[in-house]
């Protein structure tokens, strides 16, 4: 049974550090934030870290990843490289999107990043298109799609669920659920106890993991990206996580009680993956933090890349607005 | 040109023509919308009948009733590389896709610092007069005209239909195509197969010294027909079709309005916050002190569409209102 496999040292060496890369660049903006070098509203992904960081390594370049204003995660797990994934959220002219995109909208096609959205649930229907192009040109590439389990309540969601099965589209559906969308709770929001229930009302299969357990996440994801590239439809995977910095950054998560805060950050992925990693003998304390060092490193280069780049010119607020530039 | 002798094509026809020629010129084309496929019918207009019996179901996709999946496919297969054409069945039903279209497809482009591009066309339909009240028969171009980054189209002839569908079809741009249900199956001349019509280019339809009226889609035929009109009482008009809305080309109506000094715009979308009113403004920026009296604008009365015959047919601009604005310039 494929279900007993366990991933390889390599992968689990790749999704500490993704996960890590995420967690320090995350660190690090904030700090940037702070500074004031980036002006922008934040969503940190604090604590989904390893959700990315195992769907990736199923991932191969050609694939697609699509994801919202909650992303940085999502896209540094498909390989953004940092020079100008920092320049863009300094908005500078080396940025992926020449500064035209922004924190919301990072968006960098060569790493197989075609679409970030800031409109809740508005990637799913896209993705199918990718997808659907995919299926068409038979080049095997499957398209992830990333959301919160807010999105679940948007009618795009089961507009695009519907589809996706109707067409057995080659996209695996992942909802990061961190249990809250904007300040509301799951139960408050949701009618169903689970996303991947409603998963059976399109005729798809549903799967609730563990979001705080690599080896879990990875097996779910490694299934429903083998299922989408074998042809046999999409997947709607659930993993179940928290945000540890609330839902946009300087805001307090007042409204989540002290009790499940506590109980969360004691459950916090990153250093139990850690020391899972050095139990286990998949590697040492100093081969972690070499891994880490080499990513704060990698960091800091792309911020002073960055902050050396220049802002764009004047002259791109009206250029890419059309192909050719159409007056209206 | 001897008419008798020209093939004529209605604009159901000619847009089946064009849809036909771009698939079978390019296989990234591909259709989708509901019912579209000839399992379903081949489209509640028959535009795309033979469509998938001809291409495949799976490049000509019948679609559940689901106006933002349809969109939103069709914007990530034009950012895959494919050149999707889909079908909004009316116009109206553009509302419950806005999202699609205004934040997603006009804007990656420029999001991306043109990384991306979507090559998307939107087929819809409109046009008041079948009695089918507030919720099936409107105009929004302006609304579409007003986002940056989308392309709008209007035919109010057949070959027109065919050669800028074409255009659309090949424009790396997303293009909203408004088609208009009264003008469904009004014949008309067949187009020349393979004639594109350029896109943002407008048509002086008939010359005329006294007053110019820049039109599109069905009230195009009613300025043409008030125009015939007025020259029995030696009133002379040149009449535009601006063919597309955005972009808008202001050299044409400008070279006109700079002859004839008097111009109206008439159309069947209302008229206040319009595309009237973006027109007017641009006269009045170029030809100001030169215009002979303000630029008129007629369009449908501000209402919903209503279901009544009689308040139907006062609610698209008439015949008589036309003249009427016509004829206020000349005063
Ligand atoms: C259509 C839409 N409505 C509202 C918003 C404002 N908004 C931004 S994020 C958010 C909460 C979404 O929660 P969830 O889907 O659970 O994702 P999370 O932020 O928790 O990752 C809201 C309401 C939006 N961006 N788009």
């Amino acid at each position: 049974m494929s279900e007993l496999e366990n991933p390889g040292r390599p992968a689990l060496l790749e999704m500490y550090r993704i996960a890590t890369l995420i967690k320090q660049a995350d660190d690090r903006f904030i700090a940037l934030i702070k500074a004031g070098l980036i002006a922008s509203p934040y969503y940190s992904p604090r604590g989904q870290e390893l959700i990315p960081a195992a769907v990736s390594v199923n991932l191969r370049a050609s694939d697609y990843v699509v994801t919202m204003y909650r992303g940085i995660h999502d896209q540094i797990g498909k390989g953004i490289p940092l020079r100008p994934f920092v320049a863009e959220f300094m908005g500078r002219a080396t940025g992926t999107c020449k500064g035209k995109g922004g924190p919301m909208h990072i968006t960098h096609v060569a790493s197989g990043l075609p679409v970030t959205t800031g409109i809740v649930g508005a990637g799913l229907p896209i993705a199918n298109g990718l997808a659907w192009a995919a299926q068409l040109k038979k080049t095997g590439q499957v398209t992830v799609c990333n959301f919160g389990d807010g999105a679940t309540n948007i009618g795009a969601f089961h507009e695009a669920l519907n589809l996706a099965s109707l067409w057995k589209l080659p996209v695996v559906f992942v909802c990061q659920n961190n249990g809250y969308a904007e300040h509301t709770r799951y139960d408050l929001g949701t009618s169903s106890a689970t996303i991947a229930d409603r998963a059976v009302a399109y005729g798809m299969t549903g799967v609730t993991v563990d979001g705080n357990d690599a080896i879990e996440l990875w097996r779910a994801a490694r299934d429903a990206v083998g299922r989408a590239r074998a042809g046999e439809g999409p997947t709607l995977l659930e993993a179940k996580t928290f945000r540890f910095r609330g839902h946009l950054l300087g805001d307090d998560s007042h409204y989540i009680p002290k009790a499940e805060m506590a109980a969360a950050m004691a459950e916090d992925p990153l250093p139990r993956y850690r020391a899972w990693l050095v139990v286990q003998g998949h590697a040492s304390e100093a081969a972690l933090d070499d891994i880490e060092a080499t990513n704060a490193a990698a960091i800091e280069d792309a911020v002073e890349f960055a902050l050396a780049s220049p802002f764009p010119d004047e002259s791109e607020l009206t250029t890419d607005v059309y192909a050719m530039e159409a007056r209206a | 040109m001897s008419t008798s002798a020209q093939k004529k094509m209605n604009m159901v026809q000619a847009i089946a023509m064009a849809l036909d020629e771009a698939m079978a010129l390019d296989p990234t084309v591909l259709a989708l919308g509901e019912d579209i496929a000839d399992a379903q019918g081949g489209g509640v207009f028959k535009c795309t009948a033979g469509l998938s019996t001809k291409y495949g179901t799976e490049r000509v996709r019948s679609t559940p009733i689901a106006e933002q999946a349809i969109v939103g496919a069709a914007v990530g297969a034009a950012l895959a590389g494919m050149r999707p054409v889909a079908e909004i069945m009316l116009m109206n039903f553009m509302t419950v896709a806005m999202d699609q279209v205004v934040n997603h497809a006009a804007k990656l482009r420029y999001m991306t610092g043109g990384q991306t591009h979507v090559p998307l066309t939107i087929r819809t339909t409109t046009g008041a007069g079948f009695g089918t009240g507030g919720q099936h028969a409107d105009y929004l171009e302006a609304w579409f005209a007003h986002t940056a980054g989308i392309k709008v189209v209007a035919p109010s002839t057949p070959a027109d239909a065919y050669g800028l569908l074409l255009s659309c079809i090949f424009d790396d741009d997303p293009c909203i195509f408004i088609e208009n249900l009264p003008l469904y199956f009004v014949p008309g001349v067949a187009p020349l197969a393979g004639e594109r019509v350029p896109l943002g280019k407008a048509r002086v339809v008939c010359e005329g010294a006294d007053v110019t009226v820049v039109s599109y889609s069905r009230t195009l035929h009613d300025v043409l027909e008030v125009a015939r009109e007025l020259e029995a009482q030696n009133v002379s008009v040149e009449v535009i079709d601006l063919r597309t809305i955005a972009p808008l080309d202001m050299d044409t109506i400008s070279a006109s309005v700079a002859r004839t000094g008097r111009a109206v715009v008439a159309h069947e979308a209302q008229v206040d916050f319009g595309v009237g009113a973006e027109i007017v403004a641009r006269l009045h920026r170029e030809h100001f002190g030169r215009l002979k009296a303000p630029v008129g604008r007629v369009g449908a009365a501000r209402s919903p569409v209503p279901y009544s015959k009689p308040l139907e047919a006062a609610f698209v601009p008439t015949r008589a209102r036309i003249a009427a604005a016509i004829l206020d310039t000349l005063n």
